[in-house]
């Protein structure tokens, strides 16, 4: 099963994988919010290729009819045409694409107010501080040696 | 031949581009970037017949996401620290994932192909139904606001939701800054 020509057919869904996988590592491996939001970006739209390109028939143009000077659809029954249905979904997707990262970004802002930071680590220790404090406080309120 | 040819070529273009993101510390670099990477991926969508896809994604993805993140930049940081801990954990983790999504596609029809199962189901009545139900030359247009308008009213409310919380969030950030510096300036 596998030979040459599903490897040339199966070539694009691994590509768009690699570039998926690229911007995962982005968001494991990066520290900074605002980069993590870059890498998630990378990460959504090689998903779109990878949506659009299952559309895609071989010899195929764009989903859209001829018209004559009228404005009148003319049918040209020689020319075949790529699955719209994705493009529509994954228009959709963009959209809300965008208005999930401008929330997240909203989020950063407000964390670098609170915490004067956006590097993942320093958060962390900042909330690891407050948290020992904080079972201090109640370890004392509640009579404890701590 | 020229659109393997093409693909190709836009392919080593975006690789390149996710690389120099995951190396440049400067943010505003990073930034700029990922617009690049957008308007790639636009091209991309050209060479896969998704013509409507490619303009909204020249104008959503490198357009209005670029400057929401430099607005960002503006108000955080422009650099980020250097990373400290080890890249290993990370890759073994993504390379993992990756093998099991490459394992996932070996089940999948090739590219193109007519016969695909996505291409037998509701696409080829939607085209078909686009002359006679509706009359609008555009098919993604006809489905995007008629076959299909629930999703683009959830999708409206979406966008919404997030406008409501975008807002909710920043409000008050520039009451909160001039307070900050009245108490510093006491």
């Amino acid at each position: 099963m596998i030979n040459v020509d599903f490897i040339i057919g199966h070539m694009n869904y691994w590509l768009f994988i690699v570039l998926m996988m690229t911007g995962l590592y982005i968001v494991v491996a990066r520290g900074n919010l605002v980069k993590k939001i870059v890498g998630l970006n990378i990460f959504q739209t090689s998903v779109f290729m990878f949506y659009i390109s299952i559309g895609k028939v071989t010899g195929g143009t764009a989903p859209i009819y001829p018209v004559d000077s009228q404005g009148h659809i003319q049918v040209d029954p020689s020319l075949t045409y790529s699955n719209p249905l994705p493009h529509v979904l994954i228009l959709t997707a963009i959209v809300v694409g965008i208005a999930t990262t401008s929330l997240a970004l909203a989020l950063i802002i407000r964390i670098r107010e609170e915490y004067d930071t956006i590097e993942e680590d320093d958060i962390l220790k900042i909330e690891r501080e407050l948290s020992a404090q904080d079972s201090k406080a109640h370890g004392s309120a509640m009579g404890g040696r701590a | 031949m020229i659109e393997t040819f093409i693909n190709i070529i836009l392919f080593a273009m975006l690789v390149l581009t996710a690389l120099a993101i995951v190396r440049i510390d400067q943010l505003f670099g990073v930034v700029m970037l990922s617009g690049v990477f957008s308007l790639l991926s636009a091209l991309l969508f050209v060479t896969l017949d998704a013509v409507d896809v490619a303009f909204t994604e020249a104008a959503v993805g490198a357009g209005i996401s670029t400057v929401l993140m430099l607005g960002t930049i503006a108000l955080t940081a422009r650099t980020q620290k250097k990373a400290t801990r080890s890249g290993f954990v990370p890759f073994i983790v993504v390379a993992v994932t990756g093998a099991a999504l490459v394992y996932g596609t070996l089940d999948m029809p090739s590219f193109g192909d007519p016969n695909a199962p996505a291409q037998l189901h509701v696409g080829p009545e939607y085209l078909a139904g686009s002359i006679t139900d509706i009359d609008v030359p555009n098919v993604v247009t006809s489905i995007l606001a008629s076959y299909r308008g629930y999703d683009t009213l959830g999708e409206t409310a979406v966008v919404f939701t997030a406008g409501i919380g975008v807002l909710v969030l920043l409000s008050g950030l520039a009451r909160r800054r001039r307070e900050d510096e009245e108490e510093e300036d006491a």
